[in-house]
C-alpha cells in the first residue's frame, strides 16, 4: 500500500516545533529548581513524540539524535540521574541543534553536521562511555535466513485467561500457518463439563508440526504478544521429512522492510510548503465548536425570518422586529467568535524570553530572574507575529542597558539578583505590554545632553519627561558608552517604535533614576477590527479610531489662538493644542463649519502630544472592519484605510499620526 | 442597462465560420466612441454616489464599495480632459479587471461613461496604429483604432490607463 | 467494517494511522490521550484499539487497564506503540491488559499486516 507519508509532514513539523518550545520552558524550569516530576514527564514526552514521529516519517538523523536525548532524560525521569546546571545547559543547545535539523528537514536547508556532532558527542559524555552503540538501529523484525528448509515441532498451552487480554488462538495458529505447511492435534482435555464450562476461559492446547523453512526467529515472534499467557515450546523436528510444501512468504518480511525514504522532492518545493504553513492558524477545537454552534442558530433565526417574509402581514410586524434583534445578536456573536479564531495567547512570545534572559545574564555576569504575568492573555495572530522583535529589542536593552552587574547593585543597596518583569495585560480595548526593570533607570539628564548634541533638541528647549524618553526611539540615538554586541549602539529602539506604530500601539517610558524603568506597550486587540467614531466633514464621513481619542470639545473663541508661524492653537486648560483642519488637509471644500467656534475639536493623542482635529460634527461610534484602500487604489496620505458603513456606503479611516505628518 | 450582443451584420462578414475578432465593448464619451475588451469588462452599473478621496486628481471620483471591495471610480471625461457633463440616466460605470503589470496583481476599478452603445467584433487587422496625435492628446491609453460600423472606434488600453492614474 | 481507535497525543502520527486504516477500509476514532480515548470507548465498540504510550492526562498503561477493566472491552484486542527503548513497557502494558505491541517507527505497510492478524 503506497502511502504518501509527506501528507503528514507538515503537521509533524508543526508539533515537533512545539514540541521543542515544551521541553526548552521544562528545561529552564528545571535549572531553576521549579520543575516537578510532571514537568520531567512532559520534557521526556516530547522527546520521546519527537522521536517517534521522526523515525516514522523518515528522518531517521532526527531519531538518532532524539534517542539519546530521551535515554537521558529517560533517567532522569527514573530518578537514576540528575540533571546539573551544566548538562541542562547541554540539553538546551541540544534542543537547539534539534530545532536546526528540524528547520532543514522543513524546508530543505542546510544541516550543520559539525553542530550535530558536537552536541552528539556532548550528551553522549553525559550518558557515559557505555552507551555509545550506534543509537536505534531500528528493530526492524529481520527474518534471518536459517538455512535449510527445516520442520518444526511446536508445542502451545495457552493459560486459562489467554483470552483475556484480547488474544484469539486461532489469530496465532493462522499466523504459524503462513509459515509453511502446518499440521497438528488439539488436545481437549481439559474441557471441563458443560456446565462448569466458563466459557471466557481458555482449555484447549495444541501441538503442531510446521513444515517449511520458517526461521526459529519468525516462530518466535509469532508467539511474542502471547508469550506470558500460554506454554509453548518450539523444537526442530529431526524426522525431516523436509519435503517442501509451499513455503508462504511470512508477512514479517514484508513488513521488514525499510522505511522508504522520500526525499524526492525538491528543495523549492519544500520551500513552498513551508511558506504555506507561516499563514495556516491552529485553533481549538472550543473555538470550532462554538462557531457551529453560532451559524446553527444564524441558520433558525434566517429561516424564522424567511418564514416570516413569505407571508408578511402588518399584524406580525413585532415578531419581525424580534427575529432582527435576533439576527442582530447572532451576527455580532459570530463575527466575535471568528474574531476569536485569531486570538492566540501571548505566550507564543513570552516563551522565548527565559531563554534568552538566560543566556544574556550569563554572558553578561548579570543575575537576573525574570517574572512573567498574563501569558495567556490573547492577542490577534498578526500581531503576535510582529510584536515579538520589538518586545525582544526591549528585553535585551533592559539586561543590557537597565539591569546593573551585580557589585553596583550591591553598592547602590540593591538585592544582587536582578528583576526584569513582562507583563501582559488589557485595558480599555487594548492589550498592554510592560517591560519592567529595576535597573539603573533612565538618566534624563544625559538623555537630553545627548539630544541637544545630535541636533535633535534646541539647547535650553523645555520638554517634559515623556519627550525626553520619546528621544531613545530616534534613529541613531543611544546612550551606551560601550558598544555591546547585546543591544548595539541605539539601532533598533526606532524601529521598535516604528513597528509598534505600525500595528496601530503606541509606546510610552517611564522611569525613576536609580529605581528602574519601565516599557509600556499598547496594542490593539485586533488589526481587522477597530472602534471608531464617526465624523462628519462636509458631505463626507470618516472614522478616527476611539483608541487614539482623549475627548472631544465644543471650542469657544476665548480658547481660541493664532500662534505667528505656528497655525491654531486650542488652550485646553493648562495646554496649547495643535488644531488640524481636516477640511483643509483633505481640501473639502464644502464643510459646513468654517469658524472654529461653529464646529467640534475631537482631542487626540499622537506620540505622546496632544492635538485638536476640526470636523463639522460627530455622529455615532461603532466597531468597523478594516479594508484595505491599496488592494484596488492606493495608499493615501492621512487615511489609514477604508470601512463599510451599514448602509454601504463606504467611509474613510482617519490616520492620526499622518494627519499630523500633514500639518507640518 | 442594455448590452445588446447583436452584430450590425450588413458591416461585417456574413460567414458565421469567419474569425469575428475579439469582442469589444463600445461607449460614448462626449460624442466619441471607444471600445474596451469585454473580457475586461466585470459589470456594468449605474451611476450612483462615492466617497471622495481627499486629495486626488479630479478625475478619481471617489471609491464605492463593490460587494465589499473598495473600488475607485475614474470619470473618464475628465481623465481624458474632455469637457464635463453632468451625469445623467445613461450614465454609466464600466467595472473593469486591470494588470497592473508588475506583480500581476489584478485590481477593479470603475469608469464613468456616458453611455453604452454595443458590442462589436473587431478582427486585429482593423486595428490601425494609432496615429500620433499632437503632443495635446495623450494616446498611450489608447491600443489602436478600428471601425465599426462607419464609425471610428478607439480602443482602450485598460491596463496603461491604470499607470497613468497614478495607481500602478 | 471494523471500528478501530487510535489514541495518540502526536497529531502526525495519529494522522498516519488514521489515514492508513481508513485506505484499508477500515472506520477509525481518533482520540489525543488516555481519558478522551476513554470517554470515546464508552460511546462506541470498537473492534480494535490501537494506543501510543507516552500521553500526557492519561498515559497509554492506564487507558488500557481502564480499558481492560470494561466488560465490554475484555476480549477487545489492544495494541500500543512503543519504541524498543521502553521494551519493559511492553511487559508493563502486557500485565495492563494489552493484546500486542507495534514498534515505532513503523511504516503503513507494517501498520496493515499487524491490524490484519488481530482483526483479520
Amino acid at each position: 500500500m503506497a502511502i504518501d507519508m509527506e501528507q503528514f509532514h507538515q503537521v509533524f513539523f508543526e508539533e515537533s516545533f512545539e514540541g521543542l518550545d515544551v521541553m526548552e520552558t521544562g528545561l529552564l524550569n528545571l535549572d531553576n529548581g521549579e520543575a516537578d516530576d510532571e514537568e520531567i514527564n512532559t520534557i521526556f514526552r516530547a522527546a520521546h513524540s519527537i522521536k517517534g514521529g521522526s523515525g516514522t516519517f523518515g528522518f531517521q538523523a532526527i531519531a538518532d539524535f532524539t534517542h539519546i536525548m530521551e535515554t537521558l532524560l529517560d533517567e532522569v525521569r527514573d530518578g537514576i540521574r540528575e540533571l546539573n546546571h551544566s548538562a541542562i545547559n547541554v540539553l538546551l543547545k541540544s534542543v537547539d541543534c534539534l530545532r536546526m535539523m528540524m528547520t532543514a528537514a522543513s524546508d530543505g536547508s542546510d544541516v550543520n553536521d559539525d553542530e550535530v556532532k558536537i552536541n552528539f558527542d556532548a550528551l553522549q559524555t553525559i550518558l557515559g562511555a557505555e552507551n555509545t552503540s550506534a543509537p536505534v538501529a531500528a528493530k526492524t523484525v529481520a527474518v534471518a535466513a536459517d538455512n535449510a528448509a527445516k520442520a518444526w515441532k511446536i508445542s502451545f498451552s495457552p493459560h486459562k485467561n489467554f483470552m483475556q487480554f484480547g488474544n484469539d488462538p486461532i489469530r496465532v495458529i493462522r499466523e504459524l500457518s503462513t509459515l509453511g505447511s502446518l499440521s497438528g492435534q488439539v488436545d481437549t482435555s481439559k474441557v471441563p463439563d458443560f456446565s462448569d464450562l466458563n466459557p471466557e476461559d481458555m482449555f484447549l492446547s495444541w501441538d503442531l508440526q510446521l513444515k517449511g523453512d520458517a526461521s526459529k526467529a519468525a516462530i518466535d515472534d509469532v508467539f511474542a504478544w502471547v508469550e506470558d499467557e500460554s506454554d509453548i515450546s518450539v523444537s526442530e523436528l529431526k524426522s525431516a521429512e523436509a519435503s517442501v510444501s509451499q513455503p508462504v512468504a511470512a508477512p514479517v518480511t514484508q513488513a521488514a522492510q525499510p522505511i522508504e525514504k522520500k526525499t524526492t522532492t525538491t528543495a523549492a518545493a519544500e520551500k513552498k510548503e513551508k511558506a504555506a504553513v507561516s499563514s495556516s492558524i491552529r485553533v481549538g477545537i472550543d473555538k470550532i465548536d462554538d462557531l457551529i454552534n453560532m451559524v446553527g442558530e444564524l441558520v433558525i433565526t434566517q429561516s424564522m425570518l424567511s418564514m416570516l417574509g413569505e407571508d408578511f402581514n402588518m399584524s406580525r410586524l413585532e415578531k419581525l422586529q424580534e427575529g432582527l434583534i435576533q439576527l442582530d445578536r447572532h451576527t455580532r456573536e459570530l463575527q466575535e467568535s471568528v474574531m476569536q479564531i485569531r486570538m492566540v495567547p501571548i505566550s507564543f512570545t513570552f516563551s522565548r524570553f527565559p531563554r534568552m534572559v538566560r543566556d544574556l545574564s550569563e554572558k553578561l555576569g548579570k543575575n537576573i530572574e525574570l517574572v512573567m504575568h498574563g501569558e495567556n492573555t490573547e492577542l490577534d495572530k498578526t500581531v503576535i507575529e510582529k510584536i515579538g522583535d520589538p518586545l525582544v529589542h526591549l528585553v535585551r536593552n533592559s539586561i543590557d542597558h537597565g539591569i546593573e552587574m551585580p557589585e553596583a547593585r550591591i553598592a547602590a543597596g540593591k538585592p544582587k539578583v536582578g528583576t526584569i518583569q513582562l507583563n501582559a495585560f488589557h485595558r480599555g480595548g487594548n492589550i498592554v505590554i510592560e517591560i519592567t526593570d529595576d535597573g539603573k533607570g533612565i538618566d534624563k539628564e544625559v538623555i537630553y545632553n545627548k539630544g541637544v548634541e545630535k541636533g535633535l533638541v534646541e539647547a535650553g528647549a523645555k520638554l517634559a519627561d515623556q519627550q525626553i524618553y520619546d528621544l531613545l526611539f530616534n534613529p541613531g540615538f543611544s546612550t551606551a558608552t560601550e558598544i555591546t554586541d547585546v543591544s548595539g549602539r541605539g539601532v533598533g529602539m526606532d524601529v521598535v517604535k516604528k513597528n509598534i506604530m505600525s500595528l496601530g500601539g503606541a509606546i510610552e517610558t517611564h522611569s525613576v533614576k536609580g529605581q528602574g524603568s519601565i516599557f509600556s506597550i499598547r496594542l490593539p486587540l485586533t488589526l481587522a477590527i477597530l472602534d471608531g467614531q464617526s465624523v462628519a466633514v462636509g458631505g463626507d464621513n470618516y472614522i478616527i479610531p476611539l483608541v487614539s481619542i482623549v475627548e472631544s470639545v465644543q471650542p469657544k473663541k476665548e480658547q481660541l489662538n493664532m500662534v505667528a508661524g505656528k497655525g491654531e492653537t486650542y488652550k485646553l486648560r493648562d495646554e496649547y493644542l495643535p488644531i488640524l483642519r481636516v477640511c483643509d488637509l483633505f481640501n473639502i471644500p464644502d464643510a459646513k463649519a468654517k469658524k472654529l467656534e461653529d464646529g467640534l475639536l475631537v482631542v487626540v493623542e499622537a506620540d505622546g502630544k496632544h492635538f485638536g482635529v476640526f470636523v463639522d460634527d460627530l455622529l455615532g461610534q461603532q466597531q468597523v472592519v478594516i479594508k484595505s484602500l491599496e488592494s484596488n487604489y492606493k495608499r493615501i496620505e492621512g487615511i489609514s484605510g477604508a470601512t463599510i458603513l451599514g448602509d454601504g456606503s463606504v467611509a474613510l479611516i482617519l490616520d492620526i499620526p499622518g494627519l499630523i505628518r500633514m500639518s507640518d | 442597462m442594455s448590452t445588446d450582443v447583436e452584430l450590425k451584420n450588413d458591416e461585417l462578414p456574413l460567414d458565421s465560420d469567419a474569425d469575428l475578432g475579439d469582442e469589444y465593448l463600445t461607449f460614448s464619451l462626449a460624442d466619441e466612441e471607444y471600445g474596451v475588451d469585454i473580457l475586461r469588462v466585470q459589470e456594468l452599473r449605474g451611476w450612483e454616489a462615492v466617497t471622495r478621496i481627499p486629495n486626488s486628481p479630479a478625475f478619481v471620483k471617489g471609491v464605492l464599495n463593490l460587494r465589499g471591495a473598495i473600488v475607485p471610480i475614474i470619470d473618464l471625461r475628465e481623465r481624458f480632459n474632455l469637457t464635463v457633463s453632468d451625469y445623467t440616466e445613461t450614465t454609466v460605470v464600466i467595472v473593469l479587471s486591470v494588470n497592473d503589470g508588475r506583480d500581476g496583481n489584478e485590481r477593479t476599478m470603475g469608469v464613468v461613461v456616458d453611455s453604452i452603445s454595443d458590442v462589436v467584433h473587431a478582427k486585429l487587422s482593423d486595428i490601425q496604429a494609432t496615429p500620433q496625435f499632437g503632443s495635446a492628446l495623450d494616446t498611450e491609453y489608447i491600443s489602436g483604432l478600428a471601425d465599426a460600423n462607419g464609425v471610428m472606434l478607439m480602443l482602450l488600453n485598460v491596463d496603461a490607463m491604470l499607470s497613468m492614474n497614478g495607481m500602478g | 467494517m471494523a471500528l478501530i481507535l487510535t489514541v495518540d497525543d502526536s497529531a502526525s502520527m495519529r494522522q498516519m494511522v488514521a489515514f492508513t486504516l481508513k485506505g484499508a477500509g477500515y472506520d477509525v476514532v481518533e482520540a489525543e490521550d488516555g481519558q478522551k480515548a476513554l470517554d470515546a470507548s464508552k460511546t462506541k465498540q470498537f473492534d480494535l484499539v490501537i494506543t501510543d504510550v507516552n500521553m500526557p492526562v492519561m498515559d497509554g498503561i492506564t487507558f488500557i487497564k481502564h480499558l481492560r477493566a470494561e466488560a465490554k472491552y475484555k476480549f477487545t484486542p489492544i495494541l500500543m506503540l512503543t519504541t524498543e527503548s521502553s521494551a519493559d513497557k511492553k511487559a508493563e502494558g502486557k500485565t495492563a491488559g494489552a493484546t500486542g505491541w507495534i514498534v515505532k517507527p513503523f511504516n503503513p505497510d507494517q501498520l496493515l499486516a499487524v491490524v490484519k492478524k488481530v482483526i483479520g
